[in-house]
């Protein structure tokens, strides 16, 4: 019996060794924000917490390596990957072709819309609901009059976004007539609609989901769900691109936890709905 | 290193000046003001209102400046009674709490700056304006001011100094000074090394501009140290 699980053992760590190549992965650190919630957030105590480090700890168990999350400020996220102070971003970021330019990216492991919040008493409240439910910027005949409807009830307001993600890409390229503000932190832009310093934020549904409960009644998620287009394919790793072989693995063990049913639990967990990308 | 791109930042870099000298222009102004009523106040002899001007220089020359930031934008918006005041308008722009943290900042220091210069004219030369008949506030105004203004420029060109670099704090409640930009810039090329040298390159051009019109207002206000011609 001993001799068994002794083989088996031996078995298994041949198997790793194999499967890893050149360089040997052991341990990999990957970069969360911790400001992101659901997808990421820090607790009191400082540890980060969420739907990314409970699925980054299932995913380094299926390559069979040791995680070690590093929380790190969304503005200097992909810098301080190619200097290699860590090997992965898992922080909610978008897979889009501007990133790609410097960064590789896993599968994609959940997709969600961007909505605008206002203030509930505003009266943008009533004026951005403009009786669409989706819009899909890939399909640009569709998206035009929604787009322009947008522009139209945001006028001479202000929207506050984060700074470095797909959405002030879209306010550049769709709404660049709109002014616009942009915070270190998706939290802080949410601080600033309460106080009513801006008027809208836009941001991932979920996290503006999140800010507008924090504070019940005083602000609402309006408007269409928008997709597609500067919007992006979806949330995967972020990597280097000389790492080929963790990507690789990333990719499989992504593909295993969609299969399985693994992200969508979590994702009921977290965000109380499916984020898993179609 | 991406010499073209630096190259190619620059011009919208320098965009950003505008809001950086009016940030710096504008707190310092209002911090002179602010340096010289406390000043005064705190060597007024009144024992209640040294006491308050000295709690206001420990507080703000005790904490950071970038906790002072936070506090008046993020934290003052936080109360009812603040955003339903009459101050609001002031407070809801992200210029004036930048300018009001700095002033209230530059201020706590210049004032002790200028209360060390004041003590430091030298007693006979109060009593000289004395007793050549001069009201107790016209020999402060003829005799005390000039010579501290004087004693204190080496002191203060370092507080100019600061309050330049300083100001790059403000980046981080919105506003889009020459750091903001730069940040931007950043998360749009990722070349975090080339865009924090062109910002770094020219908030050293200020400062020598700064430091040289100090040198220069310590020339001119010593006529009487330098040689005859």
């Amino acid at each position: 019996m001993k001799t068994i699980v002794a083989t088996l053992a031996l078995g298994a760590l041949l198997a790793v060794t194999g499967t890893a190549g050149a360089k040997e992965w052991k341990t990999v650190r990957i970069a969360s924000e911790g400001a992101y919630p659901p997808w990421n957030a820090t607790d009191p105590s400082g540890k980060l917490i969420g739907f990314e480090v409970d699925l980054g700890n299932d995913l380094c168990k299926r390559m069979k390596v040791t995680c070690e999350f590093v929380a790190q400020d969304w503005d200097g996220i992909i810098p301080a990957l190619q200097q290699g102070k860590y090997d992965a971003i898992m922080s909610g970021m978008t897979i889009t072709g501007e990133r790609k330019n410097v960064i590789d990216f896993s599968v994609p492991y959940g997709t969600e819309p961007s909505v605008f919040a206002v203030a509930a008493a505003s009266p943008l409240a009533k004026s951005l609901n403009i009786g669409v439910d989706r819009s899909d910027l890939n399909n640009e005949a569709a998206a035009k009059p929604v787009i322009d409807k947008l522009a139209e009830a945001l006028k001479g307001k202000s929207v506050g976004v984060q700074v470095s993600t797909i959405h002030i890409d879209f306010m550049e390229k769709h709404l660049s007539k709109v002014s616009m503000r942009s915070y270190d932190k998706m939290d802080n832009a949410g601080i600033d609609l309460a106080s009513g310093r801006v008027d809208a934020i836009l941001g991932d549904r979920s996290v503006v989901e999140a800010i507008v409960k924090a504070e019940p009644g005083k602000m609402v998620v309006v408007g269409p769900n928008i997709i597609g287009g500067v919007i992006g394919e979806g949330m995967g790793v972020g990597l280097r691109k000389a790492d080929a072989d963790l990507k690789k693995l990333f990719d499989t063990a992504i593909g295993e936890a969609l299969k399985d049913g693994t992200v969508k639990k979590l994702s009921t967990q977290h965000f109380g709905y499916d984020i898993t990308p179609n | 290193m991406n010499w073209q791109l630096m190259w190619d930042s620059l011009p919208r870099m320098l965009g950003g000046m505008g809001l950086t000298l009016q940030l710096i222009g504008g707190s310092l102004a209002l911090g002179a003001v602010v340096a010289f009523a406390v000043a005064l106040l705190r060597l007024s002899g009144n024992r209640p209102v040294e006491w308050i001007a000295g709690a206001y220089v420990f507080v703000f020359r005790g904490t950071p400046l970038l906790v002072q930031i936070f506090l008046i934008y993020y934290g003052l918006g936080q109360f009812e009674f603040v955003r339903d005041s009459i101050l609001w308008p002031v407070l809801r722009e992200p210029m004036w709490c930048a300018i009001l943290a700095l002033t209230l900042n530059t201020g706590a220091y210049t004032s002790e700056v200028l209360r060390g210069a004041i003590l430091s004219v030298p007693q006979g030369q109060i009593e000289a304006a004395r007793a050549c008949g001069m009201s107790r506030a016209l020999a402060f105004r003829r005799i005390v001011l000039p010579v501290a203004v004087r004693q204190m420029l080496p002191a203060y060109g370092n507080e100019v100094i600061l309050m330049v670099k300083a100001s790059s704090l403000a980046s981080t409640i919105t506003l889009m000074e020459i750091t903001g930009i730069a940040r931007r810039m950043i998360a749009q090329t990722f070349a975090v090394f080339e865009l924090f040298i062109v910002a770094g390159a020219i908030y050293l051009i200020l400062n020598f501009v700064a430091s040289r019109l100090i040198k220069y207002a310590e020339w001119r206000l010593t006529p009487y140290l330098r040689a005859r011609a």
